[in-house]
């Protein structure tokens, strides 16, 4: 009953009789496990921010723009051709299943002027459902209605940034704008929103398709359907979204008549799958940050080694002592084996506790928001009892191996 | 208890060999009190050694009681060591960190356990009650002798081997551990031997063994 316990006993004895050699020997333990702890808990703080920033755009949003046409095997410009119809958006709709609203978008160029103030903007013309497929919000004002959609009303609402510009502190609602050749009317304002990828609503102006379609000669294909310069749409059911992208795609080639050694002319970008794509990619940098702190625990495993070895020399006399009261090899070896992995256990959960106090101070100077995962913890504090037994294993050995007559002797 | 047949024992020196023991037959019988004496490099310590199974002889065979444990593993020999035999060093050999009470306890360490209880009547016995929360540096070269005897005998082994018991202490200290050992022998009929230096000490023995240039020289009744 008491048997079992004897070697934890000893082993403890072992560390707490020499108190600065075992913190010393823990040391590099600590600063390896606290800098593991530490820098894991920044890259996975890093991958849940950017993951959610881009969560928020829609995790169900799928966006078509045009790709790159290829003529005599040359292959274009991405986006360099305007293959994209407002036709292509009413197939979509009415042909693909698992999809809620299709949304044509064109946008164009357009100098918009209120007052004094004259800036070049991106007008973009999109149908009502828009604000829900790019999960936008008003600030204040409204979006249009469907009967403003329908009468091709000429209104706008403005992005953040574009009302800064053209309105200042003022208020916008119901205000003119001149733009191009039209004066339109503005209805709303957006809430600031994070952007990606270059793409920021706060510097968009929304007007109806419809309007737009009055306003600007929308360019037509040769047989005559109205280009568009992408299609948004939302997915009904997440699980879907890779059916849907396939499904959109063989439309679209039938649609384009891309014969079956054609690239397509189009490209399927879903929300799912960039974050897919980045959850890997911070993952893997998560990876390497554990990697490089790992080096710092194995570099405290060989000081462990180091002192280990010491430890055996100068308990020379102690083992042969013990060996005299009748232990056999692997009592020596279990009481040295068991001294360097209680040390570097130790090690691992002070390690923690400092890579945790790091970590809520990075957090606290609010650069990055740091996530701690048990999972790392108790990866961390196994990895470091596993280094005591992989670098307390010949140390240990060497001390059973002691011939007991002259480790009595040993001075 | 003891039977020794033609004991050699070589050390390999260089690409000589040292002959330590060579042929030495020996009987003690259970209970017996024994002294060995003899010149420095006569052998007695490694004769010692060999009985206590710290080391193996080269060859001839021993019997302890009635068994060959001649040709044992390290780890036969180590359990041997743990059940049978109590050791008393001359530099006493005390774990110097542990108090009088825990290097007491870790005589039973590797002779199948024990309580605290069955060291502090061990220590007891030898006089040291008082002192068994004491470190070995806190006591006297006595004191910490007879914490070693405490330690050998806490396990109660058959045979106690002492080598040089006395030899670093004064001769009023080295007097009382004697008379602790000699005591110990007439109570408990433990089998003792011992290597001593001094005459008088070998005469409180029953039998004095006289070895020389690693052979038996003579022996003598007392």
């Amino acid at each position: 009953m008491k048997k079992w316990f004897e070697p934890f006993a000893t082993a403890w004895v072992g560390v707490v009789t020499h108190k600065l050699r075992s913190f010393l020997t823990i040391l590099g333990i600590v600063i390896g496990v606290a800098a593991v702890i530490a820098l894991m808990s920044i890259g996975r703080g890093a991958q849940t921010e950017i993951l959610s920033r881009i969560e928020s755009m829609g995790s169900d949003l799928i966006t078509i723009s045009p790709g790159a046409s290829t003529f005599g095997g040359v292959r274009g410009a991405t986006g360099g051709v305007r293959t994209l119809t407002q036709e292509d958006a009413a197939a979509i709709s009415e042909q693909v299943a698992h999809i809620d609203m299709v949304s044509p978008i064109y946008s164009t160029s357009l100098q918009v002027v209120v007052g004094g103030e004259n800036m070049n903007s991106q007008v973009t013309g999109v149908p009502p459902g828009y604000p829900d497929i790019q999960d936008l919000e008003i600030a204040y004002g409204a979006f249009f209605s469907d009967s403003e959609y329908q009468r091709g009303t000429k209104v706008v609402v403005l992005g953040s940034n574009v009302k800064e510009t053209l309105f200042g502190d003022t208020d916008p609602i119901g205000q003119q704008i001149r733009m191009g050749t039209n004066i339109v009317r503005v209805i709303g304002v957006l809430e600031s929103k994070d952007g990606f990828m270059g793409s920021s609503p706060d510097d968009a102006i929304l007007i109806p398709l419809t309007a737009m379609q009055q306003m600007v000669a929308q360019p037509r294909t040769s047989q005559g359907d109205r280009i568009v310069s992408s299609i948004v749409l939302t997915v009904s059911d997440e699980e879907q979204t890779e059916n849907v992208v396939d499904e959109i795609a063989s439309l679209l080639r039938d649609r384009h008549r891309l014969g079956p050694n054609v690239d397509d002319d189009f490209r399927i970008i879903s929300i799912q799958e960039i974050s897919e794509t980045i959850s890997e990619a911070t993952g893997t940098m998560t990876l390497l940050l554990g990697a490089i702190a790992a080096i710092s625990l194995l570099v405290g495993g060989i000081g462990v080694m180091n002192i280990m070895l010491v430890s055996v020399l100068e308990r020379t006399r102690e083992i042969g002592i013990r060996k005299a009261l009748g232990a056999r090899e692997h009592d020596i070896w279990i009481q040295f084996l068991m001294e360097a992995a209680f040390l570097t256990f130790a090690g691992g959960i002070i390690g923690v506790i400092v890579g945790w106090v790091v970590s809520y101070f990075v957090s606290s100077t609010g650069i990055i928001t740091t996530i701690v995962s048990p999972d790392i913890v108790i990866l961390a504090v196994s990895v470091s009892v596993g280094i005591g037994l992989f670098f307390g294993f010949y140390p240990a050995w060497n001390a059973s191996r002691l011939n007991p007559i002259e480790a009595l002797r040993f001075e | 208890m003891i039977q020794l047949q033609e004991i050699t024992k070589v050390y390999p020196m260089g690409k000589r060999e040292l002959k330590v023991l060579s042929g030495i037959s020996l009987h003690i019988k259970q209970g017996e009190l024994v002294a060995i004496m003899g010149p420095s490099g006569s052998g007695k310590s490694t004769m010692l050694n060999l009985i206590g199974c710290l080391d193996k002889p080269t060859g001839g065979d021993y019997y302890l009681e009635g068994r060959e444990v001649s040709r044992l593993s390290s780890g036969e020999l180590a359990m041997v060591r743990g059940r049978k035999i109590g050791f008393v060093f001359q530099t006493f050999n005390l774990l110097p960190r542990l108090s009088a009470l825990a290097n007491v306890e870790l005589g039973m360490r590797y002779a199948g356990g024990g309580d605290g209880k069955r060291a502090m009547e061990a220590l007891t016995k030898v006089g040291l009650a008082d002192r068994a929360k004491h470190r070995p540096t806190e006591l006297s070269g006595g004191e910490q002798q007879r914490v070693a005897i405490a330690r050998a005998l806490v396990k109660n082994p058959p045979l106690i081997l002492a080598d040089e018991p006395t030899g670093n202490l004064d001769s009023h200290s080295g007097e009382e551990i004697i008379s602790i050992l000699t005591s110990l022998h007439a109570e408990q009929g433990i089998t003792l031997l011992m290597i001593t230096h001094d005459a008088n000490i070998a005469h409180h023995c029953q039998r004095i063994i006289h070895l020389k240039d690693g052979q038996l020289e003579a022996e003598e009744k007392v």
